[in-house]
């Protein structure tokens, strides 16, 4: 066993992806002598050299363009975005380019590619550090998107998506970076295209990713005091979904509230509640319920906490949830 | 003339100064040496360049005809620019790329990419299709000035794979793009990472002095080539409707990629003869005029006044070629017409390499719609 950040824990899974294959090569804005304004890639470039750990040119449309060509040549490449406000330069190459390319091509072409993306707020920054830009990507047809919640599965997330032959968003929630867990990295991996259920439970479904997830487990635990018992699934997974986990649970709970820090309208949140309602319509006691951002841009930070869900909003729409 | 008072443009620089072409055969055939572009071809090359020329013409004729018979939904013709494609495209060697537009019928041609692989996007039975890595051709980007940054960074590939043992690369990558995009934030992008990282990339941009209705005025106010000099690398200018110097100015940029010296910035300095595509109207936004004074140096029947005026071509190798041309042309009309249209699974696939369960669930219930049909058909 060893502990491990959520930062850490990505630290060493992009070294072992590094060691495991000389084709991944890491990419982005600071990310080498620096490691990154988070410190992700720390040590990286000192020990996979410059070739590997490349310092690009602060510019995102060319950070994803030349992994595109890169990909083209064979190599695996893992893109940083500095932080999710600075993802749109690239929207372009990921979605029209990128997220393309296997199709065009009948599959002649893959594009193992993969891009990080600091996502969320909650650490008091100035605006475009804060946002969740996540239901853009899961909408884009041949993209994959990811979201971790903690250290272990950061750990195994980031191998699996750098694995992968199709291009991953693999958003980190910027907020959990210093969250420590222990692990033994040894001990096999969940399948990446898994939710999982963190938290067993018989009252109400709570469906939540990246860096809700922890809000959504804290809530569960205060819920518990009031004698209500809330079953916390970690999606993992925004593209594909994985509706067996989610269906399943919401089928033996009857009820669920979706968490997510993006705003509300046409987000994650809106999507599940189309699959539930079509697939689990007969279970369910309660309409679908969200917990979300507001359709507003993020706002100045001394407010943002009004602005995130948080567990008092999550109870809340339990609540009323059970109303019904 | 004072900092400030500058009347640069397109065409000349700051000092008013008009930059001399790269020219190795006039547009009245004469052959011309150039101080530092040599070029030295066999009779055989020489009829070869023709050739291609002839029937990649003939090839953008009939699929402009095919797209008037409802054949095609739209085609993007390269009439004129047939020397500043083939040109660069026998410039090049087997282990280099090319990143087209959507407009490199030529360079198609020269990396043995069947045109019919072309007809089928500008039909609507494919998305381009070929595979890239077959021809080193990748497919057609239709986003303006994407594929520069494709370019680049697959030149960054060619640098970390390593170089023979002479430290030379086994080959490099060229962009094609135009004077539209040579506004686009991609294109510039591509430039500095080109330069910074030294990578072994050309870029070959085909001034064809319109962006569809634009005039290169809109896009510039200095000769694009000299562009180049503020990233950093070299640029030059060259007579684009002059196939034996688009050859030689492109065959020394790919050397000097390849020997590890990094990118160039070629201007292939040509007109747009037809329309931007079949759907545009030229006549709302240029002069007869211009077009009159470009036929004048149209890139076919200056190699032909050269191969005839020399006797390096009998007219028995027209007589043949019109019969090749005539061959092709058969090839592309019936190829286009018996192109089968997908089956409706086909949307289905290659979404990604690793199918999802979601995407394969909207392929069975589209498929369980279909045959609910009475009989089964839609």
């Amino acid at each position: 066993m060893a502990t491990y950040t959520l930062a850490k824990a990505l630290t060493e899974g992009l070294r072992k992806a590094m060691e495991r294959d000389p084709k991944v090569v890491i990419m982005g804005e600071d990310v080498g002598r620096l490691g990154g304004v988070f410190r992700v890639t720390d040590g990286l470039q000192k020990d996979f050299g410059e070739d590997r750990v490349i310092d690009t040119p602060l510019a995102e449309s060319g950070i994803v363009g030349t992994a595109i060509g890169l990909a083209m040549r064979g190599y695996r490449p893992v893109c940083e975005i500095q932080f999710d406000g600075f993802v749109y330069p690239a929207f372009d190459q990921i979605v029209s380019q990128l997220a393309k390319m296997h199709y065009r091509s009948k599959g002649s072409v893959r594009m193992p590619v993969v891009i990080r993306i600091p996502c969320g707020g909650g650490i008091g920054a100035v605006e475009h550090h804060s946002e969740s830009p996540e239901a853009y990507f899961a909408h884009t047809a041949g993209l994959k998107v990811v979201a971790c919640s903690n250290p272990l599965d950061a750990y195994h997330m980031i191998q699996q998506s750098i694995a992968c032959d199709d291009p991953v968003i693999f958003f980190e929630p910027k907020r959990r970076y210093w969250e420590k867990a222990d692990f033994d990295p040894a001990a096999e991996a969940d399948p990446l295209w898994q939710a999982r259920v963190i938290r067993p439970g018989t009252d109400v479904t709570v469906l939540a990713y990246g860096p809700m997830v922890k809000t959504a487990l804290d809530a569960a635990t205060a819920a518990e005091e009031e004698g209500r018992s809330l079953e916390v699934v970690d999606l993992r997974t925004l593209s594909p979904l994985d509706m067996d986990t989610v269906l399943a649970s919401v089928r033996r709970t009857g009820r669920c509230v979706v968490v997510h820090e993006a705003p509300q309208s046409v987000g994650l949140g809106a999507e599940l509640a189309a699959r539930i309602t079509e697939d689990a319509f007969y279970s369910l006691e309660a309409p679908v319920l969200r917990v979300t951002g507001f359709d507003t841009p993020y706002p100045p930070s001394r407010v943002e906490e009004e602005y995130l869900p948080d567990l008092d909003r999550v109870l809340d729409a339990v609540d009323r949830s059970l109303a019904f | 003339m004072a900092e400030g008072d500058l009347t640069a443009d397109a065409a000349g620089d700051v000092t008013g100064h008009r930059p001399e072409l790269v020219q190795l055969l006039t547009p009245e055939g004469e052959r011309v040496e150039h101080p530092d572009y040599h070029l030295d071809l066999t009779p055989e090359e020489l009829r070869g360049l023709y050739r291609d020329l002839v029937l990649v013409r003939r090839i953008d004729t009939e699929a402009t005809a095919l797209q008037r018979q409802g054949e095609l939904g739209i085609w993007a013709s390269l009439l004129g620019q047939e020397a500043a494609q083939v040109g660069s495209g026998r410039a090049m060697r087997p282990d280099d790329f090319a990143f087209p537009t959507y407009r490199e019928h030529g360079v198609a041609w020269c990396r043995g990419v069947d045109p019919l692989w072309l007809l089928g996007l500008f039909r609507g039975v494919n998305l381009g299709g070929w595979d890239p890595t077959a021809h080193n051709f990748n497919l057609y980007t239709i986003v303006i000035g994407s594929q520069t940054l494709h370019a680049t960074g697959y030149a960054m590939g060619i640098q970390r794979d390593g170089g023979g043992p002479n430290g030379e690369y086994p080959g490099a990558a060229i962009a094609y793009f135009g004077d539209g995009a040579s506004s686009q934030g991609d294109v510039n992008e591509a430039f500095v990472w080109a330069s910074v990282y030294n990578a072994p990339v050309v870029f070959f941009c085909q001034n064809n002095q319109w962006a569809i209705s634009e005039p290169i005025e809109k896009q510039t106010r200095i000769p694009l080539y000299q562009r180049a000099r503020g990233f950093g690398f070299p640029g030059v200018r060259v007579d684009g409707n002059d196939v034996l110097a688009c050859l030689a100015v492109t065959r020394a940029a790919l050397a000097r990629a390849r020997e590890g010296s990094g990118p160039t910035l070629i201007e292939a300095y040509t007109y747009r003869m037809g329309a931007h595509t079949t759907s545009d109207d030229p006549t709302r936004y240029r002069l007869a005029d211009e077009l009159e004074s470009w036929k004048l140096k149209d890139p076919i029947e200056r190699l032909k006044a050269y191969l005839v005026r020399t006797g390096l071509a009998e007219s028995a190798f027209f007589t043949d070629l019109d019969d090749e041309a005539e061959k092709l042309a058969q090839h592309v009309r019936e190829g286009c017409r018996s192109l089968p249209d997908p089956e409706a699974a086909s949307i289905f696939e290659n979404v990604y390499v690793e199918q999802t369960v979601p995407v394969a669930r909207q392929q069975e219930q589209f498929a369980g719609y279909l045959a609910s049909f009475v009989g089964g058909e839609h």
